[in-house]
């Protein structure tokens, strides 16, 4: 006989199917019903750092884009901190930056844009940094469980380089699956990020 | 609470795969290359926080919430329970957001097109923050099931939609409550892919008398897990100092 380990079991996912605007972003599904809305708008007008565009769609296995995902952004501020008090790193918190956004993608073109600033780099174990980067977290109709990936920055080639998560990721012709790609449009910074959930340019997702 | 620790592996065993051909979306939107696994870093034990004050006073009632001319139209229940962490510790201040279909089955989103009248007072969203520990509770009218595209005669079970943040965003977490009794749980897709049949069981909620408002309104009552965090008993530095 043994003791039992009384450990709770996690909750079991379920997709958030195609009405998923409904509940995270209604007025994309068409009605209005909150004061606030959460994770529409990223930056106020104070916000610190190089404001950028992060622009793709979300393709599937077909090479469709998929027009009802909707996609979260989680990241630290300009001077690489989260906003949250598990990150005891000397850096300033922006009072002006929860870090954290959300996007649907078009339901014609199937593009998503989030309108944020470029992180600065976070240090990552063993006191490793990590490469500047955003974790996105992607959720649709015919996902069952939410997709984590990170989108890296085509201008931190060095930094890049270096990232310990990056690095064991094998082939590492797989590596460019993570890197948004930087231009200008504009008078914008834009990076495009197109998600590939099948085929030759899968992206790389994690198991976090 | 350890919120700066790591999160317990996820027990992959009680989630849907990601190809399941019998919801034949998945087809498509399934990776088909393993998952990398990540220890975790500062990026997935973090997540984004939010406060009881950036709500609005009945973003947790739908009965009136979307009310135009009179309340939303179906029986009227309650929803409540506790969010907690595998270890059991209940989960504080942590955002619950659900969403659902009127009593007809009907959803108010742009591409529903089902011939199931909206009800003009009802919207179908809502949310709330945990309280200390871990307890919610929204009010809201019944789901109707509805059909669907999957085969020719796919009806879903009437289902609340939940999304949870918890507090760190690796425990981000997207499901669906099912309600005690439903007859079209045992031949809907989605139920049904759930290869662990007892975490299946647990998305179903048993009605709660003790939670009523008699002669008023009915209570179910669901509770949900998040991951859980690793108690740091030796040094684990994540952060490096």
């Amino acid at each position: 006989m043994v003791q039992p380990l009384a450990y709770l079991k996690e909750t079991a996912s379920q997709t958030a199917g195609p009405y998923v605007h409904i509940g995270l972003m209604p007025r994309q599904a068409g009605f209005e019903v909150f004061k606030n809305n959460f994770g529409e708008a990223m930056l106020g007008p104070k916000t610190k750092g190089e404001r950028i565009i992060i622009e793709g769609q979300v393709i599937d296995g077909a090479g469709a884009p998929l027009r009802d995902a909707l996609i979260e952004i989680w990241q630290a501020n300009a001077a690489g901190r989260y906003n949250h008090p598990a990150d005891r790193q000397n850096m300033p918190i922006d009072e002006d930056f929860r870090g954290w956004g959300r996007a649907s993608c078009d339901f014609e073109s199937g593009r998503y844009r989030f309108r944020t600033i470029k992180p600065g780099a976070v240090v990552g174990r063993r006191g490793r940094p990590m490469a500047p980067h955003v974790n996105l977290w992607i959720v649709a109709r015919g996902i069952n469980i939410g997709l984590s990936t990170r989108m890296y920055f085509s201008d931190e080639e060095v930094a890049n380089a270096a990232d310990p998560v990056l690095n064991i990721i094998e082939p590492p012709s797989r590596r460019k699956t993570l890197i948004g790609q930087r231009q200008m449009r504009d008078q914008d910074v834009l990076y495009t990020f197109d998600i590939h959930l099948q085929g030759e340019q899968e992206t790389v997702f994690f198991d976090v | 609470m350890h919120r700066e620790s790591e999160f317990f592996q996820r027990d992959r065993t009680i989630h849907p795969p990601a190809f399941t051909p019998a919801y034949k979306t998945s087809v498509l939107r399934s990776p088909r290359l393993p998952l990398l696994s990540l220890q975790n870093s500062l990026s997935e034990v973090t997540g984004p926080m939010f406060g009881a004050h950036e709500l609005g006073p009945l973003d947790n009632d739908l009965i009136l919430n979307y009310a135009k001319d009179g309340e939303a139209i179906g029986q009227r229940i309650i929803v409540h329970g506790r969010l907690k962490d595998e270890s059991g510790a209940g989960l504080a201040n942590t955002l619950v957001e659900f969403w659902q279909a009127n009593a007809g089955g009907r959803y108010r989103h742009n591409n529903d097109h089902y011939l199931a009248p909206l009800d003009p007072n009802f919207g179908g969203c809502g949310r709330t923050i945990t309280g200390a520990d871990g307890a919610y509770a929204f009010r809201t009218i019944k789901p109707g099931p509805y059909p669907w595209r999957n085969f020719v005669n796919s009806w879903r079970p009437a289902h609340i939609h939940f999304s949870l943040f918890g507090t760190g965003f690796a425990q981000r977490l997207i499901t669906q409550m099912y309600f005690e009794g439903d007859p079209l749980l045992v031949h809907d897709p989605m139920f049904g892919m759930i290869p662990d049949r007892e975490a299946a069981g647990r998305l179903v909620a048993p009605i709660d008398l003790n939670a009523t408002v008699p002669l008023d309104t009915l209570a179910y009552r669901f509770d949900i897990v998040l991951r859980g965090r690793r108690a740091t008993l030796f040094e684990n530095k994540l952060q490096g100092n």
